[in-house]
This record gives C-alpha cells, sequence and structure tokens, in this order.
C-alpha cells in the first residue's frame, strides 16, 4: 500500500474509534424523550399547543435535567389509537426514546398504556388523555398520569350549579367515554345535593344538526349542561340561539375552552356567564400560574400560530413533561436497573405546577385542582374564564368510597 | 313488479310511517312539526350541493368524489369574504365563484384528457380530494370558522303557531333551496345551453356529432356544478360551521341523496334529498343512536327494489 | 390474460368440454382425459401457475423469508408484519378491482366486520361484551360472518354497473362505521375493542414480532398464490371475461352477476384474513378503523402498486407503511396526507397501472436498448 493510503486508512480508523467513544460518551449525557400529540385531524390545534406546552418545560430547564442533556423526539398522531400505537412503537423501538410523553386524547391513551405493558423499561407519562379508565381499569406500572382525568375536572360544579339556582337541568353531549366520564364528575355532587337531571341527549359523534335536540329541549329546565367540544359546541350555541333559546349553559371542560372563545364568528357573545368545570383557568391571578402564562406568551407570541393565553392543553402537556424532568433531577439522570428508580422517584414526588400541587394514587393517577369558572368579557372585549373556586385533592374516585364508585356511562350516574 | 306485488310494497311502507305520523303528533306535536321543518331545511341544503353532484355525474358520467372540498372551499371563501366585506350576498357570490372556477380548472386541465375512462376519473377525483382538503388545512387551520347570518335572518322568527319560534335562517332555506331548484329546471329545460346538457345526457356521441363545442359544454358543466357545491358550501357555513371534516360529510349525503334520488336526474336529486333529509332528523329526534342506521336500511331498500334510484334513468 | 388468448384457450378442447358440461372445469395444465390436440393448445396457452415463476420471485421469496434476521424486531413488526396484513386487503381489492372491474371501497370494512367479530367472539378486554371463546372457535366463525357480510356487500352492489360500484360500497362502508360508532351493546362505540391478541399457539407467543411477522408472510403468501391460482383456472378467467364484456359473457351463457357475488366472497375471505391479522397486530379495533379515511388507504394502496399485478398490493402496502412511519423524519408529519394524496393523484394521472407499471415501462425501456449494445459492441479498456 502507498504511505499516503495507509495514512488515510489510519486517520479513518483513529476517527471511528473516537467518534463511538465520544458517541458512547455523549450518549451517556443525554435523556431521549419521546413527545406525542395529535398534529393532524380535528384536535390539530390542541396538539400544537400541548407541543408547546412541553417544549416550555424544556426550555425553561435550558434543555437539562438531572444533570444530562435532554434531546426531544416528536411524533405526531391523529386522535387514532393505532395510529398512536404506531407512533409510540416508532419513538420506543426505533428512535430508543427513554421516556415517552403523551397522547393527547383518550381513546389513544388507553391503547398506549396496553402498549406500555410490552415495555416495561420505558416509562410512559400522559399528555393530556383524559379517560378514567386509563388508569381505573387494568392499569400500567409504568404508565403514569400527573394531570387529572375528565371526571375529576367536573368536581365542584354541581355545587356552583346549584348555588346558581339552576336545580333541573338537562344534558346535552356527545356519545362517548370521555363526556361520560365529565357528566358522572358533575352529576356525583348534584345528584347529591338534590339536583334533577330530567333529560339526557346523548348526541352522536361527528353530528352538526342539533336542531332535533333542541326541539327535545323541555321547557321546565333551568339549564342545559353542554359537554360538546371544539366545532359541535359552537355549532349547537349557534343554533340554539337561532332556534330562539335562551337557557343559560354549564359547560364541561373543553366546551368553554381557548378553542371556542376564540373562534371567528358573533356567537361568542351569548357565552357570557356560562359556567363551567376546567383543569385550567385563564384568570386564575396565582403567581405560579401567572409566570407560566407570561413564558408562554414570551416563548410563543400570537404572531407565531400560538393561542393568546395557555390552553387546557399546553397546561397540561406542561405538567406532564415537567413531572418527567422533576423526576430525572430527583434520581440525578441515573435511568440504570430498567429505570426503576426512576419510576420510584416519580409515584413519591409531590410534584409542584402552576395550579398546585399534584401527588399520585396507588394506580399513578394524579390528585390534584380543578377550577370552576365563569365566561367574562374584558375591557378589550375578549372573553375569558374567571375563577370562581379552586378544588384541590380531588382523586378519582371523587371522594366516594371505592366500593361505590362506577365508572361513567350513559346510564350511570342518573337521577331524573 | 305486478300490481298485486306494487300495491303491497307501498302498503308495507304507507302503514308504519301513517301510524308514526299519528303517534307523533299526538304525542308532541310541537317536537313532530318543529323536526319536519328541521328535515325539509336540511333537504334544501342537500339539494342544492347533491344537485351539482348529480349534474355532473348525468352529463360526464364522472362521479366526482372531490364535491366535498369544492364545499369546503367555497364555504371558506365565502367565509373570508363575508367577514371581510360583510354583505352576505357577496359571500354566496365569491363562494360559488371560486368553487365554479376550480371545477372548470379540473375539468379543463385534467377531465379533458379522461374522457370515457370512468374509474380513472374517479380515482382522480379520490386523489384531488384529498389534496384539496390537506391544502385547505394547512393555508386556514384547523379552528371552527362559523359565518354569522345576515342581519335580516339572525335569531328566531317568532309568535308561529304551535311551534313558538324558529330559525329565521333555517326557515329561509326552504324557498331557496326550492327557488335554485327552480332556477335549475329552467336553465336545464328551458335555454339553449340547458338543451344541450341535456341532449349531452342522451347521446353524447351525437351532440359532438351536430357540431356542438361538446368540451365546452363539459366545461360549462362541471363549473356550475361546483359553483353549487361551492353555493351550498356557503350556506351550510352559517347553519353547520365549517370545520375539515365537514366535506366528508357532505360528500357522503350527496352520494346517498343521488343514489336514492336517481343518478344524473335534477328531480330526483330533490326526492332524495327530501327523503334523506326528513329520515335524518326524524332519527336524531326520536332515536339519535341509530339515525344513521335508518339512512343506511332506506339505501339498501332503494338499491334492492330500484337500483338506479327513485327517478334514475337506464344507462 | 388477454381476451384473445383467452378466446383461443376457450376455443380450444379443455375449455369447450367445460362450457359444454357447465363445469368449473379443472385446474390448468390438468386434463385426465386423452390428451388431444386440444389439450396442446390449451397446455401452451394457459401455462401452469407455477411456470411463470421466476428468479426475481425466488430472490424476494428469500429476502421475505430472512427478513426478520437481520431487521430489528421493529422493522420485523411494524414494517414487515403491518405491510403484510394490509397487503392482503389491499389484494382483495385489486383482485375486485383489478381483474373484476370492480372497485370496492368497503375492503376494509369487511376487514373491519372480521376484526370485531373476533374481538366479539374470542376474549378482549371487555369482559361484558366477548364471549371469550378459543381462538379456533373465534377464527373461523369471525371469517365466516365476514364471508357473509362481503356476499351481502356484492349482491348490493352488482346489481348497479361498475362506476355505481365506488359510490355504494362508500355509502355501505361508512353506514358500517357509523353502526359501530353508535352501538355499545355489541360493538362498544367509540372505545371499540381493546386487548385482542394473537394467541400461544405449541409455545409459540405469536404476539412477538418474528412469530407474528412469519404468521402474516404465511396468510399473504397463501393469499397470493390462492389468487394466482384463481386469475388462471376458468373462474378466473370469465371473471376478467366479465371485467372487459359483461354483455359477451351473459350471451355466452355465463351468470353474470352469480360470477361477480362469488368474487366478492372470494375477495372478503382475503379481506378477512388480513383484517384478523390487523386486529392482532394493533391489538385493539375501533370504529376509526373501519372509518372513511382507510377505506380510501386501502385504495390508494392498491393504485399505488398498480392493480394489474396482485403481487401490486403488497408493493403498495410496503411504501404507505414506510411513508406514515418515517414521514415524520423526512417531512412535516402534518403533511402526511398532501404527500399521499399528492403521490396518489400523480400515479393515477401519469401511470395508471401503479409504481409496478412504471417499472415494466422502465424494464422495457432497458431492454430495448440492449439490442442496439450488442450491435455496438465496447472498445476494450485501456
Amino acid at each position: 500500500m502507498k504511505s499516503s493510503k495507509r495514512v488515510f486508512l489510519r486517520t479513518l480508523a483513529g476517527a471511528a474509534v473516537f467518534a463511538a467513544f465520544s458517541g458512547a460518551a455523549f450518549a451517556q449525557q443525554t435523556v431521549k424523550i419521546g413527545l406525542l400529540a395529535t398534529l393532524e385531524g380535528p384536535f390539530a390545534a390542541g396538539g400544537a399547543d400541548g407541543m408547546r406546552g412541553a417544549e416550555l418545560a424544556i426550555k425553561q430547564r435550558n434543555g437539562m435535567a438531572g444533570g444530562k442533556k435532554i434531546v426531544l423526539v416528536k411524533a405526531s398522531s391523529d386522535a387514532k389509537p393505532d395510529v398512536a400505537v404506531n407512533a409510540t412503537r416508532k419513538l420506543v423501538e426505533q428512535d430508543k426514546v427513554d421516556i415517552m410523553v403523551g397522547p393527547l386524547s383518550g381513546g389513544e391513551g388507553i391503547a398506549v398504556k396496553e402498549y406500555s405493558k410490552t415495555q416495561p423499561n420505558i416509562t410512559f407519562i400522559n399528555g393530556s388523555s383524559g379517560a378514567q379508565a386509563t388508569t381505573l381499569v387494568n392499569p400500567s406500572p409504568n404508565f403514569f398520569r400527573f394531570n387529572t382525568e375528565g371526571a375529576q375536572w367536573m368536581v365542584g360544579l354541581g355545587k356552583a350549579a346549584l348555588d346558581k339556582g339552576y336545580k333541573r337541568v338537562m344534558l346535552i353531549a356527545e356519545d362517548y367515554a370521555f363526556p361520560y366520564s365529565q357528566v358522572q364528575g358533575f352529576m356525583s355532587e348534584y345528584c347529591r345535593l338534590g339536583g334533577k337531571v330530567p333529560v339526557k341527549a346523548w348526541v352522536p359523534l361527528g353530528g352538526k344538526d342539533y336542531a332535533s335536540v333542541i326541539a327535545r329541549i323541555p321547557k321546565d329546565v333551568d339549564a342545559l349542561l353542554v359537554v360538546l367540544g371544539g366545532a359541535d359546541a359552537v355549532n349547537f350555541l349557534n343554533q340554539y340561539e337561532a332556534a330562539g333559546g335562551d337557557k343559560p349553559i354549564v359547560g364541561g371542560s373543553i366546551t368553554v375552552s381557548q378553542d371556542i372563545l376564540n373562534y371567528k364568528g358573533k356567537r361568542r357573545d351569548s357565552l357570557v356567564g356560562t359556567i363551567a368545570g376546567a383543569p385550567i383557568a385563564d384568570a386564575y391571578d396565582h403567581p405560579d400560574f401567572k409566570a407560566f402564562v407570561s413564558a408562554y406568551q414570551k416563548e410563543y407570541p400570537v404572531s407565531s400560530g400560538a393561542y393568546p393565553s395557555p390552553s387546557l392543553f399546553a397546561l397540561v402537556y406542561y405538567i406532564n413533561m415537567k413531572a418527567a424532568l422533576d423526576g430525572l433531577d430527583a434520581v440525578k439522570g441515573d435511568l440504570s436497573g430498567g429505570q426503576a428508580k426512576y419510576r420510584q422517584a416519580l409515584s413519591k414526588m409531590t410534584l409542584k405546577t402552576p395550579v398546585g400541587d399534584v401527588r399520585l394514587d396507588a394506580n399513578r393517577q394524579a390528585i390534584g385542582t380543578t377550577f370552576i369558572t365563569e365566561v367574562v368579557k374584558d375591557a378589550q372585549g375578549n372573553l375569558f374564564n374567571r375563577v370562581l373556586r379552586k378544588v384541590d385533592g380531588i382523586d378519582q374516585m371523587l371522594g366516594m368510597p371505592k366500593e361505590q364508585f362506577k365508572m361513567g356511562s350513559r346510564d350511570e350516574p342518573s337521577c331524573p | 313488479m305486478s300490481r298485486i306485488w306494487k300495491a303491497f310494497w307501498i302498503l308495507a311502507l304507507a302503514l308504519p310511517l301513517s301510524v308514526f305520523l299519528v303517534w307523533g303528533i299526538w304525542h308532541n306535536a310541537k317536537l313532530f312539526f318543529i323536526t319536519l321543518l328541521n328535515g325539509l331545511t336540511l333537504a334544501s341544503l342537500y339539494f342544492i350541493v347533491a344537485s351539482g353532484f348529480t349534474l355532473v355525474f348525468g352529463l360526464m358520467r364522472n362521479v366526482n368524489l372531490a364535491h366535498g372540498s369544492l364545499y369546503l372551499l367555497g364555504g371558506y371563501v365565502g367565509y373570508f369574504v363575508g367577514a371581510k366585506t360583510g354583505y352576505f350576498v357577496l359571500a354566496l357570490a365569491a363562494g360559488f365563484v371560486a368553487a365554479a372556477f376550480v371545477g372548470l380548472l379540473m375539468q379543463v386541465a385534467i377531465f379533458r384528457f379522461m374522457q370515457g375512462q370512468d374509474l380513472r376519473q374517479t380515482m382522480v377525483t379520490i386523489g384531488l380530494s384529498i389534496v384539496i382538503a390537506d391544502l385547505l388545512l394547512w393555508a386556514i387551520g384547523a379552528q371552527v370558522h362559523q359565518l354569522s347570518a345576515p342581519d335580516g335572518l339572525a335569531g328566531p322568527l317568532r309568535d308561529i303557531p304551535l311551534i313558538t319560534a324558529y330559525s329565521k335562517y333555517r326557515m329561509a332555506l326552504l324557498p331557496v333551496g326550492i327557488a335554485i331548484g327552480v332556477l335549475l329546471w329552467l336553465f336545464l329545460n328551458r335555454t339553449r345551453v340547458g338543451m344541450m346538457i341535456r341532449a349531452g345526457v342522451d347521446d353524447r356521441a351525437m351532440l359532438a356529432a351536430t357540431g356542438i363545442n361538446v368540451n365546452l359544454v363539459f366545461a360549462a358543466t362541471f363549473a356550475i356544478g361546483a359553483g353549487l357545491a361551492g353555493l351550498g358550501g356557503v350556506i351550510g357555513a352559517v347553519e353547520l360551521s365549517m370545520v375539515p371534516g365537514e366535506d366528508v360529510r357532505l360528500l357522503l349525503a350527496s352520494l346517498i341523496v343521488v343514489i336514492v334520488g336517481g343518478m344524473g336526474s335534477v328531480v330526483g336529486a330533490a326526492v332524495g334529498a327530501t327523503i334523506l333529509g326528513v329520515a335524518e332528523t326524524y332519527g336524531l329526534a326520536y332515536a339519535p343512536t341509530y339515525s344513521v342506521v335508518f339512512t343506511f336500511v332506506i339505501l339498501v331498500l332503494v338499491l334492492a327494489f330500484r337500483p338506479r334510484g327513485i327517478l334514475g334513468q337506464a344507462a | 390474460m388477454s381476451a384473445v388468448q383467452w378466446r383461443n384457450a376457450m376455443n380450444a378442447g379443455a375449455g369447450r368440454a367445460a362450457l359444454g358440461k357447465g363445469l368449473p372445469g379443472r385446474g390448468p395444465g390438468v386434463s385426465s382425459r386423452a390428451k388431444g390436440a386440444g389439450d396442446e393448445i390449451v397446455e401452451r396457452q394457459t401455462p401452469s401457475m407455477w411456470a411463470a415463476v421466476r428468479a426475481r420471485h425466488v430472490v424476494v421469496l428469500a429476502f421475505l423469508l430472512a427478513f426478520p434476521f437481520f431487521a430489528t424486531p421493529f422493522l420485523t413488526y411494524q414494517i414487515g408484519a403491518q405491510s403484510l396484513a394490509l397487503g392482503l386487503i389491499a389484494l382483495s381489492l385489486t383482485f375486485l378491482g383489478g381483474y373484476g372491474g370492480m372497485i370496492s371501497l368497503a375492503q376494509m370494512t369487511v376487514a373491519g366486520v372480521a376484526g370485531y367479530m373476533l374481538a366479539i367472539f374470542g376474549a378482549s378486554g371487555e369482559a361484558t361484551l366477548s364471549l371469550g371463546w378459543s381462538w379456533w372457535i373465534a377464527v373461523p366463525i369471525a371469517i365466516a360472518i365476514s364471508m357473509l357480510a362481503g356476499t351481502f356487500v356484492g349482491w348490493l352492489s352488482v346489481r348497479t354497473e361498475g362506476i355505481y360500484t365506488i359510490m355504494i360500497t362508500l355509502a355501505v362502508g361508512v353506514a358500517f362505521y357509523y353502526l359501530c360508532l353508535q352501538n355499545y351493546s355489541v360493538f362498544n362505540g367509540f372505545q371499540g375493542f381493546q386487548r385482542v391478541y394473537a394467541p400461544t399457539l405449541l409455545g409459540v407467543n405469536f404476539r412477538n414480532p418474528v412469530p407474528f411477522y412469519f404468521l402474516a408472510l404465511a396468510c399473504a403468501l397463501g393469499g397470493y398464490l390462492l389468487i394466482q391460482y384463481v386469475l388462471r383456472a376458468p373462474f378466473g378467467v370469465a371473471l376478467q371475461g366479465i371485467r372487459d364484456n359483461p354483455r359477451r359473457m351473459n350471451a355466452l351463457g355465463f351468470h353474470v352477476p352469480a360470477h361477480r357475488i362469488a368474487a366478492y366472497a372470494l375477495a372478503a375471505f382475503l379481506a378477512a384474513v388480513g383484517g384478523i391479522l390487523l386486529v392482532w397486530y394493533n391489538g385493539l379495533i375501533t370504529p376509526n378503523s373501519v372509518g372513511t379515511s382507510w377505506l380510501i388507504n386501502v385504495l390508494i394502496i392498491a393504485v399505488l402498486g398498480g392493480m394489474k399485478h396482485p403481487i401490486g398490493a403488497f408493493v403498495g402496502a410496503v411504501i404507505f407503511v414506510l411513508l406514515q412511519t418515517f414521514a415524520i423524519d423526512l417531512i412535516d408529519r402534518e403533511r402526511f396526507n398532501l404527500v399521499v394524496g399528492g403521490a396518489f393523484l400523480a400515479i393515477v394521472l401519469f401511470s395508471p397501472d401503479g409504481l409496478l407499471g412504471l417499472w415494466a415501462r422502465l424494464r422495457e425501456r432497458i431492454s430495448t436498448t440492449r439490442p442496439q449494445a450488442a450491435l455496438h459492441p465496447r472498445r476494450s479498456k485501456p
């Protein structure tokens, strides 16, 4: 071989060795976190905001946690469980993430939880999925949910409705698991305190024509409990007012969210005075929350496509990502031994969030906070949610003894 | 079908319907009549959109599965024009023109070269529908866009006997649908272009043989058909709001209307739209869980006994 | 097979005998009667399926068999097994569409019926709705029910002609989606069924990537060979004749609707097997699995690969799954629909025979340049 060729080969070998070593050394210094949200389909806007919330949590620590650099790998789904599992599988098995944060919607959450059982050495933390069954039915030992779920979000709203004088309420909700849980959260308190729900109108998912439901509204109800999300809520409110309806509305957690308050139309005025239960309240004036909001607004100005104020998805993804990072801090980045120490730390820690403290119960479900809010208009004419009340320490059993508790369904609970 | 069988089937359909009619009025007359109005007004919207679909299919044998995307496009354009200018009529016109323009483009740039290859055309429309829907999603986002009704039609119509109040805008849909239907009928039956279109539906080759520029006729028809979808989109933007996913829903409604009413017949589209609209709303009001199954049962019945649709013509 | 070849085959000995007797006829290339001149023509014109095997088939088969041993478990499971299951469903559409002239958008619906029936009759996470029967009872029941469903769809669709089939099958597919979405007593509505897992047989857990891959490969290979056989058998040949000219076939005495419905039933069998594999792959089935986007995706897969070749379904499935999995690394995952829709559009506009058609044309072009190379021998290198 010519000498120049020999030198070349040696350099190549040396470079390879160097790269291997530094690569290995580099790998030891990073933690890969996979982030899954719905960036396609009906929840696309929420998913994008969720990702912003998660990234904010990382940015606030300059991309480091537990002494290691955080490498974020993103994936997208479209609110379908099989797509979510495929995306998660790619992140975990192909991109080799150490920690998984996501998904966004309830059905996806249940599917990802089942998948997590096949990967016992990876820690899965929820994104924003809020189905009761995820942690109540066949929970997974390595799936953690640091956010409260659909039923917990509505605790306290029943009493607030009765305080407003709504003794009889008609329910209009979409026919699937998330509204069942929301309705249960509302009705378990409302019925116990003497409220009545004479009619439950379960509307098929994706239906746009509420004229028939509106025609069924009895004269003697005081308010309508509207647990619809996104386009459906907008549609319903529009058609209800056009049909001459004037009953006040009690909202679910995604009914009076940023999506609706921001929508471009004239119907928003009819929303003033609506009470709702949600894990976020834009006008909550605790310094921790205000710091979170201003950090979000600084990092993501409206011109970049973000909302004027962080949405439910941004907050909840932020909380879960913060939990992941705080856990890393607690074990000083030690993910060895199948991440056992890390998971121990997660199970035991008290997480400080912008809206209060969160601890986990035996099923790794959050025991946390919810807000009862009312819609008001500010000086600029924008709508926002004013805080009526803050309820802390809500567990997944909604304060009932375990034997009495039944998961929400179409007929459960019932007080006609 | 023999007279006895025909009588039997008519009775088999009419009897349960009349029983339902009597029971419905006795049980809750207000609900029954509001639902009837709801059904007829929904049928108007379906008719406007489906008539464009059946026009294109009747003449050019083109199952335009991008019809729903044209609906969405027209709705968005109408929304932005309406929000900017504040004039609903301008929004309607803008929606119609935008969709008609895109339809014209599709016909002249793509379908003209595929005359006679029905399946290929249909698959192209499927591809176009996916691409257009995603481009709209990219450009406009997934947020809900609700166009507000024109001031004269906003709010409820009060003091109606029995049903008390009804949405003005929705009530207005009835005469609008009928007007469009009549205009369409006049266009097809009393104008030269309409005569050419009807001739083309019967025999394309002869139409070309008489020296008429068939491509021009096709282009005009496609533009009108697409424009009707866009017009429906603007109307729907007020009543049902604009959101990605509406395109699929309205496309399916058009499909069912055309299958039930008869392919290529505008009167058939009216009949089919009425059946679908009324069935859907009564289903939603009285048995919401299975309203779509009713629609499916109607579809199956029609396909089983009159595969060409109620007013369909033989190929 | 072209119409000319078919005509010749039908006019020759074995074909005429089959027509005369009205029997479906024996398989290609086999005759137990005394050999006559006609038989030679038949045997020449309708070669046995195995005679069509070429080197490339062997190479591909070897690659598929060896794949799990050099690829990661992720690639084996998510790319390999998923493509094979989806390809099988798309194969049913290719068979119906490419060879029967009936493009049915309800193939995914049939697959979904099989998946749902498996979840209902077999074990799943919903103890109150599933019967929990063993897989060797539940699987045949699921396949039988979905074949019935496919036949019903066929019966509905054959009463109208080709182009209406798309409309009708789409409407039927969407109606089934809404039924699954809104019915809670049987289909469990929006949640669907979770924890529908492949069984453990003879100590092999078919939930693991490699065994499941081989299961999917076996089914896909079986389906492919079945289709290749049927296409060369009198039934398949008659079907292609019906595709080309139903009126003439009717005049010849073939019962056109019956042939078509039988084709739907066969396609339903393939789709059912694919559906069962898919539900085992996902571990769940929800109404979204049979929603409009999946109905159209199956069409896209079939067209992408090429509807004139059975292998096209699998080629399309591999490309689709690759795009779906790795799109987020290359382009915005958000624009996945645009990419897939655009690719589909491009293929339908410029190469209606899919990627395989493109490949065939490319090969033609290369092969036509070869004779020229022979005429101009290359100069030796310096």
